[in-house]
């Protein structure tokens, strides 16, 4: 009887990144993946002869270069192209365009205030000084703050340190940035509508919670936390699409040893006297690993994976009351051509890069009531991009990609399961805005994918759909994810860890839940960590 | 309730503002703006050596950094500061605004006077240094070297006073060098004889003003001239055909900064960082910390800052002092680490040159009390002087002196000479 | 003329505590209030012929105690037993109420068996947590620049009330902290009822919905305050809340305060950079070596100091701080006392609440974010005559209550929305209390606007200031000015403003007080 060193559940790109290390450490790994492809959500997918769709996740940024760099990605294909722009458009028939130049960018903004486009370099500073206090964080396993073993007072210190580092303005700046909502911290340094809105999207984008919630501020700084090759903040397309990530992560896997089975879903985790022994494959097929890890969220994991009785009550009432909430759909759409926005001058840069329809406060917040309601939006808010404009390999020549990220879709419609009524509805709410600013856009459609969080749970396996599987609250940050006093890796039960993002430091396309994993998992067997590059210096 | 009904896009906009706006969408196509003076500065520009002044194309030399620093301390060197960012505050207030914003009394700067000084946050941080022009009563114009215009209109709430940024309105030169006063005269500019050093005064030109102040960066005989950007070239024009026979010569920057740093003066962003642009907490400093205190007028009234620093300098929180070195040797200590017996770090250069003027080999640093304050004894500095792709380790001996690093009497002789 | 130690700016509760407990310490002191009469928005008033009400503040819930002992303000008339707490009523439409009685709910009825026993579960869980935010209250909020002994030390004390918790709790206590209150309702709760009276208490008076995060602080904060030691208890004194300024007000004038009402300030004095003094609308200067501010801060440091004796961040921060209120008011003089569905007698005499899910405030709570009033408003009513019968003629009956929500900038303009409010409200009490309507003699109905004009409270905030996480303790009123000093020298804070925030309490009053005494000022 083959045992596996450790198998983990799932090919999702934190799952990999762990397997990754594990085999790369030397351990005998196995990654058994639901579906017939891996990569999770992070894929790319020709659903429709000759185009690539980046199906779920369909930007990069929040990966961490040390992993990239650890792994090799460049040397198994993986190539990330930056952004060159970015708008909102207005309602007026103008937008409000990003652009990389500093200069550009003020410019820009003095189109519609010159006091905001001089607000913005204070603004700039006070973000990026509480990024450079969060980001070392990412790459560490949180401290439980009610232990006194010496690691978890080390990291306590490490973190009183950090903040004791900071000036009185910054730390009451920290302070408020975890409390405040997004829409109130913009107040305080810009005066117009569509500015805020410009910035205030990186604060809802995966959460169920609008930009006038307190707690959005710290969204932001968790979207901007991104770096391509050095440019913080800057986000980027994987070229061939998301799935080039996995892929190449897979190939990194493989190259090194280890074994990737597809179509292997996961019924439960066979765990006898209090200990992980392996999986029960769906068929009933038992695999044995000295260690599982767990690349699905918190809720599936020990929910539906793991019986209840092995696990102990308060656990268990901390994993059902972990908020994982489904709030955003996918539309992915094939273009026989490029669309038009009349407004946006042909040469534009914008084009290739991340455009908005949401150019008020008020529209984006009401989009979330509507969430709220057990509805999608009705005026939803999109985060739209064309990534053939810069990666021609994924669609014939002359051809369109689009990736329409949807905001809000509620994971049940009233209460209810969603139909696929519900689910035309939803899509035509998307094409019916995208068509109001780009005329004949319907005509160019050749083939549409729809997902809502009813298809991205079934496919992905994500529960409620969520891309961050969890919500990023101050409830589960940090020492509180996914649940209190199990923030760092491990379970109840012996030999099972947790590696996806339902982990600190939280989703996105970032691979730190899956290495910060790993050292945990490779402490526990007293191997080395040489492998692992620690975390950049911020300095 | 109702569903929220989606927000179509207007086809067409009646809206002037809009249209404005939306005609000035293409300023994405070029990064790096021209200035008014643009057209003549391309025909001069033989080394195509630019560089990025606050979004504008400027040059850091025009044919030759050598000769050019040359023309300004034995011609008349003409450098465009059309980028520099310009301020027109004005209103019956203007005079109490600016005392609040500013760390010098300006009920001192009377109408028709210039004067450099320095504006600092609640924490007593500068938050940039400038020129103040009093052009009237209650007409002020403020150049500085980054933006701050919400801290000006937030700092006017309360005063009877409009703040308005004209930096692309307004275009600006410096004439600089000893025949700087001839040019002026031969260029028919009556009257410019009586400005003395920090005066200003409207001059007519071409159907409108220049106003021409007997200011400049350069420690030298010099006059700077603001005139709106359609009388740009034709101002050009006329100092460049008055100033043929005394040498008039366009520059760059490089030519500028080494006479800069001969007359001791500092950079923000180059010899300190700017508050609102320093990422890092420790980087802050108080005016007392880059040379700047003697600005201060704690018997003025209230202005930004002057809570914190009466109790910096109570508490003796000072932790920095910016001094003037005089290097042994000739050879230029940029960015070199300042020791204290040779050992102990103690500060650095931030900007460091040979001087042909004085013949020393200058530099300005950045200290940390009490070195260079109350101890300015047994200072060196380490220079890497890379040469043929190997470091030459040279560890010299510092002496902290007064600036300017060179006094010449005619920048502030009366009435100006006629070289 | 008398000269005068301090001066203190307006005479609201925590004006009068200040100058009592500065009396006390032996200052002389003067207070000066705009008014005709001290109490700012906690008097009682009389709105129609024979009918008299609480202001703004309508009930007792977080007098606090070290307050009511230093200004021994029992020996002044202000005393209450366990007799006199209220029971919380949730109204309901269609069946009978639940009802919390006691100190907040020491006892549940109208609820199931296993209702019961969780909520009391979640009240002593709720009552642990908030016994671990309870010092903060009568403390300054730690210094961040240069932590003093005394802040380290209270710091200190914090963590190991924590660390008595137990693991487990303390692990909870952290993830809780900040959340939502619907989300922790959700988790313990099943009756929509009383999830609806714990999620509009939670969000009285600030700009939240249930479901905004950080909503959960709200009833920490209310379950902080006690009546007569018992946390969360709620009563009402006898002749209103005007009993409790009398009482204040007998307790600093015994001290030797001097009270000078309709002497409205219009300037703070400033010379290099020290308050000396103040400049009364009639032009007379008054100086006194402290000067203390027991109103709004944005009024005192934009209009009485003026930005020009300010740096600019600070008047940043100062108007930076959000205080567009919420909550309106309505004074109904009835003639004759209301049945509302269901309730008792003894319900009557209680906190009636129309809040009937954690969602229906949701959805009330929504569009105030865009300046509209919600279509169907939640509320606290009290009938104050039933249990002091010197509030209303022989008969009749005073209705008073906070509602909410209604947005300070209401986009249509009060003048315009007002009637609608008014109608949209009536709807409600007529579905609770029907026939509620025919009995209204006179309607009081003042709009967040009007209390800003009525009390001199800018965006007729009661906390003058929302009492948000972000504007809590050390950010509170402004970030690195949370001590109740201020960047003038010989200028303090005193009003809820300051920390720990507004209603009824005097607590800022007392600390700002003890500050001074501290600073010899």
């Amino acid at each position: 009887m083959k045992v596996w060193d450790a198998i983990i559940i799932g090919g999702g790109h934190n799952g990999l990144v762990n397997a990754c290390y594990l085999q790369r450490a030397g351990l005998d790994v196995l990654v058994v993946e639901k579906n017939d492809w891996v990569g999770g959500a992070a894929t790319s997918r020709e659903l429709t002869p000759g185009f690539l769709y980046s199906n779920c996740s369909y930007v990069c940024s929040l990966f961490r270069p040390e992993i990239m760099r650890d792994l090799e990605l460049p040397r198994f294909g993986l190539q990330v192209i930056a952004y060159e722009g970015g708008a909102v458009f207005t309602r007026d028939g103008d937008y409000l365009a990003n652009y990389r130049d500093h200069d550009a960018h003020r410019r820009e903004f003095a189109r519609f205030s010159k006091r905001d486009a001089e607000a913005y370099d204070r603004y700039a500073r006070d973000v990026t000084r509480q990024c450079r206090f969060i980001q070392p964080l990412l790459m560490r396993t949180a401290p439980d703050p009610t232990s006194l073993r010496p690691r978890d007072l080390g990291e306590l210190l490490y973190l009183g340190k950090k903040f004791a580092g900071l000036s009185a303005q910054e730390m009451a700046l920290t302070l408020r940035f975890w409390t405040m909502s997004i829409s109130e911290f913009l107040d305080e340094y810009f005066e117009t509508d569509v500015i805020k809105a410009n910035f205030a999207l990186s604060g809802i984008i995966g959460t169920a919670l609008g930009p006038m919630s307190p707690g959005t501020a710290y969204v932001l700084l968790h979207h901007y936390m991104g770096e391509v090759d050095g440019s913080v903040g800057a986000w980027g397309y994987a070229r061939g699409g998301m799935g080039a990530v996995t892929k190449a992560l897979a190939a990194s896997f493989k190259s090194s040893g280890g074994t990737i089975r597809t179509g292997a879903e996961v019924d439960h985790v066979l765990v006898s006297r209090g200990k992980a022994r392996g999986v029960v494959l769906a068929g009933g097929e038992e695999v044995h690993g000295k260690l599982v890890v767990s690349n699905a969220d918190v809720k599936r994991t020990f929910l539906k994976l793991i019986e209840e009785k092995e696990l102990p009550d308060i656990f268990l009432r901390r994993v059902r009351n972990f908020k994982i909430r489904g709030s955003s759909g996918k539309v992915n759409i094939a273009l026989d051509s490029l669309p038009e926005f009349p407004a946006l001058p042909k040469d534009s840069p914008v084009y290739r890069g991340d455009m908005h329809f949401t150019d008020s406060m008020e529209r984006m917040e009401r989009a979330y009531d509507d969430w709220k309601a057990g509805r999608w939006s009705a005026d939803p808010f999109l985060d739209m991009v064309i990534p053939t404009t810069l990666d021609p390999t994924m669609a014939p020549p002359g051809k369109h990609f689009m990736s329409c990220f949807v905001q809000y879709a509620p994971p049940k419609v009233n209460g209810r399961e969603w139909t696929d009524a519900d689910r035309d509805g939803f899509a035509e709410s998307v094409i019916a805005q995208i068509a109001d600013y780009s005329p004949g856009f319907r005509d160019r459609i050749v083939h549409m994918e729809v997902r809502t969080p009813r298809e991205i749970e079934a496919e992905v396996g994500l529960t409620e759909g969520n891309i961050f599987q969890g919500e990023l609250t101050f409830d589960q940050l940090l020492f509180n994810r996914p649940v209190p006093g199990y923030a760092q890796y491990r379970s109840p039960v012996g030999g099972l860890y947790m590696c996806g993002s339902s982990t600190h430091p939280g989703g996105g396309v970032m691979g730190a839940p899956g290495r910060n994993a790993a050292a945990e998992i490779l402490r526990d067997l007293a191997k080395s960590t040489s492998h692992m590059s620690p975390a950049h210096d911020v300095i | 309730m109702a569903r929220q009904i989606r927000k179509k896009p207007a086809s067409k906009t009646a809206n002037t503002v809009v249209s404005a706006r939306i005609a000035a969408q293409g300023h994405f196509r070029t990064l790096r703006l021209g200035t008014p003076f643009q057209p003549r500065i391309n025909a001069l520009a033989r080394t195509q050596d630019w560089y990025n002044w606050a979004g504008y194309r400027a040059p850091h030399s025009l044919w030759d950094e050598e000769l050019e620093y040359f023309a300004i301390r034995s011609q008349a060197a003409l450098f465009d500061i059309s980028p520099m960012t310009k301020y027109r505050i004005e209103g019956p207030d203007a005079e109490a605004l600016l005392n609040r914003v500013t760390l010098r009394d300006v009920a001192k700067l009377k109408p028709g006077r210039v004067h450099y000084t320095a504006w600092c946050d609640d924490e007593g941080f500068v938050l940039d240094d400038g020129t103040l022009f009093r052009l009237s009563p209650t007409r002020f114009r403020l150049c500085s070297q980054e933006r701050h215009l919400p801290w000006l209109l937030d700092s006017a709430i309360g005063f009877d006073v409009t703040v308005e940024e004209e930096t692309e309105a307004v275009a600006g030169l410096a004439l600089q060098g000893p025949t700087s006063f001839a040019v002026l005269r031969d260029a028919g500019f009556a009257g410019v004889e009586k400005l003395r050093i920090f005066d200003l005064a409207d001059f007519p030109h071409d159907g409108g003003i220049v106003t021409i102040s007997r200011t400049g960066f350069t420690g030298d005989l010099g006059y700077e001239l603001f005139v709106s950007a359609d009388k740009a070239l034709s101002l050009w024009d006329r100092l460049m055909i008055a100033g043929e026979l005394r040498g008039i010569r366009a520059i760059g920057y490089t030519a500028l900064n080494r006479a800069r740093l001969e007359a001791g003066l500092i950079v923000a962003n180059a010899d300190f960082t700017t508050a609102e642009h320093a990422i890092r907490a420790d980087r802050l400093r108080m005016p007392d910390e880059i040379g700047l205190g003697f600005m201060i007028d704690l018997e003025k009234g209230h202005f930004n800052g002057r809570r914190a620093i009466l109790e910096a300098r109570a508490k003796r929180k000072l932790r920095h002092v910016l001094v003037g070195l005089e290097i042994e040797g000739n050879i230029p200590a940029e960015h070199a680490i300042v020791y204290y017996k040779k050992s102990q770090e103690v500060g650095l250069v931030s900007a460091a040159m040979w001087s042909p003027m004085a013949k020393r080999n200058i530099a300005i640093a950045s200290l940390e009390r009490p070195f260079g304050d109350t101890i300015a004894e047994d200072l060196w500095v380490e220079i890497y002087a890379m040469r043929e792709l190997q470091y030459q380790k040279l560890m010299k001996r510092a002496k902290v002196v007064a600036r300017p690093f060179i006094r010449l009497d005619r920048r502030t002789a009366n009435p100006p000479a006629d070289f | 003329m008398t000269s005068f130690d301090a001066i203190i700016i307006g005479g609201g509760h925590n004006g009068l505590v200040t100058a009592a407990t500065l009396a006390k310490a032996g200052r002389k002191v003067l207070v000066l209030e705009a008014g005709r009469e001290v109490g700012g928005a906690a008097r009682t008033e009389e709105f129609a012929p024979g009918f008299r009400v609480s202001s703004v503040a309508h009930l007792l819930n977080r007098l606090h105690p070290e307050m009511v002992k230093t200004l021994e303000l029992e020996k002044h008339g202000l005393q209450f037993a366990r007799a006199d707490f209220m029971p919380s009523v949730a109204l309901s439409k269609d069946g009978p109420p639940l009802v919390l009685h006691g100190a907040y709910g020491e006892v549940l009825t109208g609820a199931s068996a296993s209702e019961q026993s969780a909520w009391k579960e979640l009240r002593a869980q709720l009552l642990r947590y908030a016994g671990i935010l309870k010092p903060f209250l009568s403390r300054r909020p730690p210094d961040l620049a240069g932590m003093s002994l005394l802040d380290t030390a209270s710091l200190g004390q914090t963590t190991l009330t924590l660390k008595k918790l137990g693991k487990e709790d303390m692990r909870d206590f952290l993830r809780v902290l900040l959340m939502n209150v619907a989300d922790l309702l959700d988790e313990q709760l099943a009756d929509i009822r009383l999830k609806g009276l714990l999620a509009f208490d939670a969000t009285l008076g600030s700009h939240l919905g249930p479901r905004s995060p950080t909503s959960l602080l709200g009833l920490y904060s209310r379950l902080a305050g006690e009546t007569a030691g018992a946390a969360g208890a709620q009563a009402l004194p006898q002749g209103g809340m005007g009993a409790v300024i009398a009482a204040i007000r007998a307790a600093a004038e015994k001290a030797g305060v001097v009270t000078r009402a309709s002497a409205p300030v219009a300037k703070i004095i400033i010379e290099k950079g020290r308050a000396v003094g103040v400049a009364l609308d009639s032009g007379e200067v008054l100086r006194a070596r402290t000067i203390v501010s027991a109103i709004n801060p944005a009024t005192t440091f934009l209009d009485l100091v003026g930005p020009r004796e300010i740096d600019t961040g600070f008047m940043r921060k100062v108007k930076n701080i959000r205080m567009k209120g919420d909550a309106a008011k309505l004074n109904l003089a009835l003639d004759r006392p209301p049945q509302f569905t269901g309730v008792d007698a003894a319900g009557h005499r209680g906190r009636l609440v129309i809040a009937p899910s954690p969602d229906h405030v949701e959805r009330a709570f929504n569009p105030c974010k865009y300046g509209e009033f919600s279509p169907e408003p939640v509320m606290e009513i009290t009938l104050p005559s039933l249990a002091d019968p010197s509030l209303a003629p022989s008969g009749a009956c005073v209705l008073s209550a906070v509602v909410q929500y209604a947005p300070y900038g209401l986009k249509e303009g009060w003048d315009a929305g007002k009637p609608k409010f008014l109608q949209a409200i009536m709807a409600q009490l007529e579905a609770y209390a029907p026939g509620i309507g025919k009995c209204v003699v006179h309607a009081e109905f003042l709009t967040p606007a009007d209390i800003e004009v009525r009390y001199r409270m800018p965006g007729g905030h009661w906390h003058h200031g929302e009492l948000q996480a972000d504007q809590m303790l050390i950010s509170r009123p402004v970030s690195g000015w949370s001590g109740y000093d201020t960047p003038i020298e010989g200028l303090f804070l005193a009003g809820a403003g300051s920390h720990p925030g507004g209603g009824v309490s005097g607590a800022p009053g007392l600390n700002a007080a003890r500050r001074i005494i501290a600073m010899k000022g």
